[in-house]
């Protein structure tokens, strides 16, 4: 009979299914990206703002009408073998509705992802959809240090998420 | 089985008549032990079409190892509710397992295999590195409320999600109450799978349960918002535990 479970409050970290896509594109053998690569969502040098939900849960706008002037495309990879410029995902699609994302890089890292579209046709989807995607978003861009490769307990939409972004990176390193 | 399936293989050598014979695997599982197919085996078998005795190999096998588990967690696990057979407390996880094995069998060693947030780790994901698996966060559900650190490891998690799965305990035919999520890790997915769900089923004691299963280690988020571990699961949790609050 084993001795009283150990116990602690719940925290949250900050990685998600994300980070499996993302160790993909950034685990590689040199030097880590140049010090000047943005991290943080809050810094981002996205010119153009983020479309955020309001807060009745409306979709972003899709953030197709200008491009940053980071996005233009160089002539050579950065570090982490992904070129700078903007990356549409390929669209995935559940029983909730479709996901497609769109990736800007720069410096050989993510500095942006836009939702162009995301599930929202049914009431309760789009409820979910506004509280999680969001944070979605800010994870996407934390988890290249997040290290986490795979999440027990994942759902439908961050694998959708997580495939819509990895073939924008595809994109990037093709 | 209405699921995703991720296969990331790391050994660059692995021909990939490897991956389809994985892939084709999952397909074939899919229409076998379906319940949203009416003409899979086990839609026909719950219809009374098909004999258990008739049945192929493998439903046999899975519905041999349910039987086990329903047997060892006192009915907490039950493929039989409703006057409906449904085996998907298992099959997921006793699916992973198999593909694991084909992968092996193929010469893969650096991979793992998540299906709908069941896993199944091999070897490493680079390097001297090991392969960490995060628990989601039961309530926020792109977060993870802890990580664990993993070689050859199946770690499987039930929970009460917002979508997904919904589990019933079999002795009330009712929702279970007290737990968010339990999460089994252990040598197979197997039995990680059909564990998880019958702990998750019998709560807090669930832990105790698991402790009790030689090799299989359990982690529980509680409804009041804690998470408590069996003794053997603290070696597998990675880093610093999240401060007292």
């Amino acid at each position: 009979m084993p001795s009283a479970m150990p116990i602690r409050p719940v925290a949250t970290l900050a990685a998600t299914a994300i980070g499996v896509v993302l160790l993909f594109a950034f685990r590689t053998p040199q030097a880590p990206p140049p010090a000047t690569a943005v991290t943080t969502p809050a810094t981002s040098p996205s010119s153009n703002p983020t479309p955020t939900p309001t807060p009745s849960g409306a979709p972003p706008s899709a953030g197709s009408s200008s491009t940053p002037a980071a996005a233009t495309p160089t002539p050579t990879p950065a570090a982490s073998g992904l070129k700078s410029g903007t990356f549409t995902g390929q669209t995935y699609s559940d029983q909730y509705g479709n996901l497609q994302v769109q990736v800007v890089i720069s410096g050989g890292r993510i500095t942006d992802v836009k939702l162009l579209q995301y599930p929202q046709n049914e009431p309760q989807s789009s409820f979910i959809s506004s509280r999680a995607l969001p944070l979605l978003r800010e994870e996407v861009l934390q988890a290249q240090s997040a290290k986490i490769d795979a999440i027990s307990g994942a759902t439908f939409t961050s694998e959708n998420y997580a495939a819509s972004v990895q073939s924008a990176l595809d994109l990037a390193r093709a | 089985m209405g699921t995703v399936v991720t296969l990331d293989i790391r050994d660059r050598d692995l021909p990939e008549a490897a991956v389809d014979e994985a892939i084709a695997w999952f397909h074939e599982v899919d229409a076998t032990f379906s319940t949203y197919r009416p003409e899979s085996e086990i839609s026909r078998i719950s219809r009374g079409e098909l004999s258990p005795r008739e049945c192929s190999a493998e439903v046999h096998e899975v519905l041999g190892l349910c039987a086990e588990v329903t047997r060892r967690s006192r009915g907490c696990f039950d493929i039989q509710l409703g006057g409906r057979l449904d085996p998907s407390g298992l099959v997921k996880g006793w699916s992973v397992q198999r593909a694991a094995e084909m992968l092996q069998a193929s010469g893969a060693r650096n991979f793992f295999i998540g299906a709908g947030g069941d896993i199944v780790t091999r070897g490493v994901p680079a390097g001297q590195q090991r392969w960490r698996v995060g628990i989601r966060h039961p309530e926020i559900g792109d977060r993870v409320a802890a990580v664990l650190e993993a070689g050859d490891l199946a770690v499987a998690t039930s929970g009460a999600y917002e979508r997904g799965e919904h589990i019933v305990d079999p002795r009330t035919g009712r929702a279970p109450v007290g737990l968010l999520s339990m999460t089994v890790a252990g040598p197979s997915l197997t039995y990680a799978d059909a564990f998880a769900t019958a702990a998750f089923v019998m709560g807090e004691a669930g832990l105790a349960w698991v402790a009790g299963i030689d090799g299989y280690d359990a982690l529980a988020i509680t409804g009041d918002r804690r998470m408590a571990w069996t003794p053997g699961m603290e070696t597998r949790l990675s880093g610093p535990t999240p401060p007292p609050r």
